[in-house]
């Protein structure tokens, strides 16, 4: 039985066509694009929010997105537990919604970075993590200007001891260190999740990188993993 | 009644456009120029009463839209 993703598209959205066809064409799931005008999220069993540039940046990475019709039904849907992926713009939008703490901020070299990097699983025991193992590295692209992940040291502090940073930027043997931090996250932080670990959010673009034809199929682990993550979840319903 | 709202990130927050801003100030020579941060500013044309009702008003938008609470801190003028 296939899952069903829903893609949210926000005008300025440009990585919802990437993550369709994740799902679909790579995955053989369903998925289907919820506009973010809409209100329904059409029965989707996990929600995407993609990269790109909602509403131009306008005001804030993010900013303006947060109040989309669709945006409500997102939270009602994260709150019950439903499994939400945000990647760059998606994880700012997150952000910027409250679903995860913290704010970005333009990266450190003012640069935007479109290249690729190593990421380490930190943890796999969220939904986009549980087909991976800990310390597995990730090749992913990423391409951003304001990935530089900033929470106040107390927030951090909670982060760290509640293990919800799950990617950090790490070098190629999987050491983080400062060189492979591309944009000054604080303590290189490339995705966390929430304190229910059902929301996930991260900078590098892991539906980019789902066919050894661009390059690396790394990040097909995450869509594996919720994939996994729902029949289980099916499973333990049905018994 | 207008307002102005001045929006900056935390003096705890580093500004890597400022930063900049002051790198380039000084390679010009104008070392007494000690910092700059770099902000946004924005004119609001309000309906209201009264000047402290316009005060809430932008307040209440600068609180929850213009600005991010996380990062930035802001500052309301009525006029």
């Amino acid at each position: 039985m296939s899952i069903k993703f829903g893609v949210v598209v926000f005008p300025g959205s440009n990585c919802d066509h990437d993550a369709h066809h994740a799902a679909t064409d790579v995955l053989g799931q369903d998925a289907e694009f919820l506009w973010h005008k809409d209100a329904s999220l059409k029965g989707a069993d996990v929600i995407v929010l993609p990269g790109g540039f909602a509403h131009g940046d306008y005001l804030r990475t993010g900013a303006i997105a947060r109040f989309s019709p669709i945006m409500p039904a997102i939270l009602d849907f994260a709150r019950a537990g439903g499994p939400v992926l945000g990647i760059c713009n998606g994880f700012q939008v997150l952000l910027e919604a409250g679903l995860l703490p913290g704010a970005m901020l333009r990266n450190r070299d003012l640069k935007f970075h479109c290249e690729h990097v190593t990421v380490r699983v930190e943890q796999n025991d969220t939904p986009f993590t549980a087909a991976a193992a800990k310390g597995q590295r990730l090749r992913l692209p990423i391409a951003h200007g304001e990935g530089n992940y900033y929470a106040d040291a107390a927030v951090i502090r909670e982060l760290e001891a509640e293990r919800r940073v799950i990617f950090r930027y790490c070098d190629a043997r999987g050491e983080v260190t400062a060189a492979a931090n591309p944009n000054g996250a604080v303590n290189n932080i490339a995705g966390l999740c929430n304190a229910a670990r059902n929301v996930v959010g991260l900078m590098p673009h892991p539906e980019r990188a789902c066919e050894a034809t661009l390059g690396s199929a790394d990040g097909l682990v995450l869509f594996r993993s919720v994939v996994m993550a729902l029949a289980h979840e099916g499973a333990a319903r049905t018994a | 009644m207008k307002a102005r709202v001045y929006v900056t990130l935390k003096k705890s927050v580093f500004d890597p456009q400022g930063k900049t801003i002051a790198d380039a100030l000084h390679s010009l020579g104008y070392g007494g120029v000690t910092d700059v941060r770099q902000g946004k500013f924005f004119e609001l044309e309000l309906s209201a009463p009264s000047a402290d009702q316009a005060q809430k008003l932008a307040s209440e938008v600068a609180d929850k839209v213009l600005a991010n609470p996380v990062i930035e801190s802001y500052r309301v003028e009525v006029e």
